[in-house]
């Protein structure tokens, strides 16, 4: 079984997705996706920055701790944080749960849309996994 | 992702397919390839808190001292006092060194017939079988490989034993062991663990290991992976020979006193340096740190003073606790530090996380 990568979404080399919004297209949801959940296995903590933080496209903006170790995110596109998902503070293990839906991670509007250019669709991202 | 073949001459478990069957993600431990995890360490975690858990120990190594001689043997080698253990009857020592440092930590069992049994930690598996030899010679015997080591534990774990088992199990008294008949054949059995749960450890032979294994697990055992064993010990503040004690700490120091008898007078290696140190004022300590915020403090991490540059220690393990949903740890630090109720800080790569430092263990058991 192979594991699951939406078609809709866009993705990284270090295992984040991220969907364009569909009523502002300059606003982007990231998350991580369920390779990357299911490597790290349990997350317990997730250590993020506050709204209004301005990402730089590559740069690490966060930590993602599981119950085994501890990881970084990097910031798929750059621009400002508008949004981070409050559930997860008690709830991190969405992360791992529903990590397209629920396990969302942050919010971000585009600085520059041309950094969208650089992800990757479905397909190949398939093609960077192992089959499980 | 699970490499289904030997990777580096990794030894097997006997217990392998089944592992594989149930989905298990593995992990290279001391030699050995062995299941870090099967649905998830937080999950298996929690079925251990709060029903029962079956894991394969098998990596931990087995040898048997034999003969008239074998309590003064082992008394020589170890802290503890065996000489002292009526038949049917397990407990923990230490193999010291010559100042007094742990070599490793060690379960002896003896069994009726003047035969004792040895639980070793893997990696260190082949020093401390030198150390048997030496003293017993061919007495001392190995038999890792032919048996299969099982650990049962949770609140359920001794109810579900007396099914599968048999009812003298339940009759057993904490650190009582003994040797049952299951299915013809002999199986041993000890009311130990490493969890800080009630349960036991059975040790059995390779032939009979799918059997007991699948009627554990038919019984309603979930089977638990060393990622959890690790999480479940050290809530219950268990050392871990390696990280928490190693050649260069003491007994005392780490709070392992009990393990070691001075008062029968009897010689073993590193009684002279252990009775000068009993009664000399302890410079460090192994203290238990708990996160008062959310992150997780992990080995190797800085220990400070609040708001202070300088590090006081190290922590030897550390990790997320699932029970008690937050960061603990234990660390050497400077006496004075070491007291409880000491606020301190943990470096968390960068990030100054605010500890204490707490009783042991940090996790108790609820009362019924």
């Amino acid at each position: 079984m192979a594991y699951e990568a939406p078609d809709h979404l866009l993705y990284t080399n270090d295992h984040e997705w991220l969907k364009r919004d569909d009523d502002s297209p300059d606003e982007v949801t990231i998350g991580i996706t369920e390779f990357a959940q299911e490597q790290l296995g349990d997350v317990v903590y997730l250590e993020l920055p506050p709204e209004g933080t301005a990402l730089t496209v590559g740069e690490p903006f966060g930590e993602i701790e599981s119950a085994k170790t501890v990881a970084e995110l990097f910031a798929p596109v750059g621009g400002e944080l508008i949004g981070v998902n409050a559930e997860l503070e008690e709830r991190p293990e969405l992360v791992n749960e529903s990590p397209y839906d629920e396990g969302w991670i942050v919010r971000v509007r585009l600085a520059d849309a041309s950094d969208l250019d650089q992800l990757l669709d479905a397909d190949a991202y398939q093609a960077l996994i192992p089959e499980e | 992702m699970s490499d289904h073949n030997n990777p580096g001459g990794l030894i097997l478990l006997t217990l392998r397919d089944r592992h594989l069957a149930l989905g298990a993600r593995f992990a290279p431990f001391a030699g050995w390839e062995m299941p870090l995890q099967y649905t998830g360490i937080v999950a298996e975690h929690h079925a251990v808190r709060d029903g029962v858990g079956v894991f394969d120990v098998s990596h931990l190594a087995r040898a048997w001292i034999e003969g008239p001689q074998a309590a003064e043997q082992l008394r020589s080698v170890t802290t503890f006092d065996v000489t002292a253990l009526a038949e049917g009857q397990a407990h923990y020592s230490l193999y010291c060194n010559e100042a007094g440092g742990i070599e490793d930590d060690v379960f002896i069992y003896h069994l009726p017939g003047d035969r004792w049994l040895v639980i070793h930690n893997a990696s260190n598996a082949e020093s401390d079988f030198e150390r048997l030899r030496s003293v017993a010679g061919e007495a001392a015997s190995e038999v890792t490989a032919d048996t299969v080591m099982l650990a049962i534990q949770g609140p359920k774990a001794i109810r579900l034993l007396g099914d599968v088992l048999g009812e003298a199990i339940p009759a057993l008294n904490p650190r009582d062991c003994l040797e049952v008949t299951w299915r013809g054949e002999s199986v041993l059995f000890a009311r130990t663990g490493y969890t800080g749960e009630d349960g036991g450890e059975c040790i059995v032979s390779a032939e009979q290991a799918h059997a007991l294994w699948d009627a554990l697990v038919a019984a309603g055992a979930t089977p638990v992976g060393l990622g959890a064993r690790d999480t479940l010990r050290l809530e219950a503040a268990l050392p871990l020979h390696g990280n928490d004690i190693d050649p260069s700490t003491h007994p005392y120091e780490a709070g392992l006193g009990f393990a070691v008898s001075l008062d029968d007078g009897a010689p073993f290696t590193g009684r002279e340096a252990l009775a000068e140190l009993k009664d000399q004022p302890r410079p460090r300590r192994l203290a238990h740190l708990a996160a008062q915020g959310r992150g997780v403090i992990r080995a190797g991490y800085e220990v400070r003073e609040r708001s202070a540059a300088e590090a006081v220690g190290h922590l030897t393990s550390g990790g997320h606790s699932p029970s008690l949903r937050r960061g603990i740890g234990m660390a050497y630090l400077p006496a004075a530090l070491a007291k409880i109720g000491t606020e301190l800080e943990v470096d968390v790569r960068g990030r100054a996380l605010p500890v204490e430092v707490v009783r042991r263990p940090f996790y108790r058991k609820p009362r019924d």
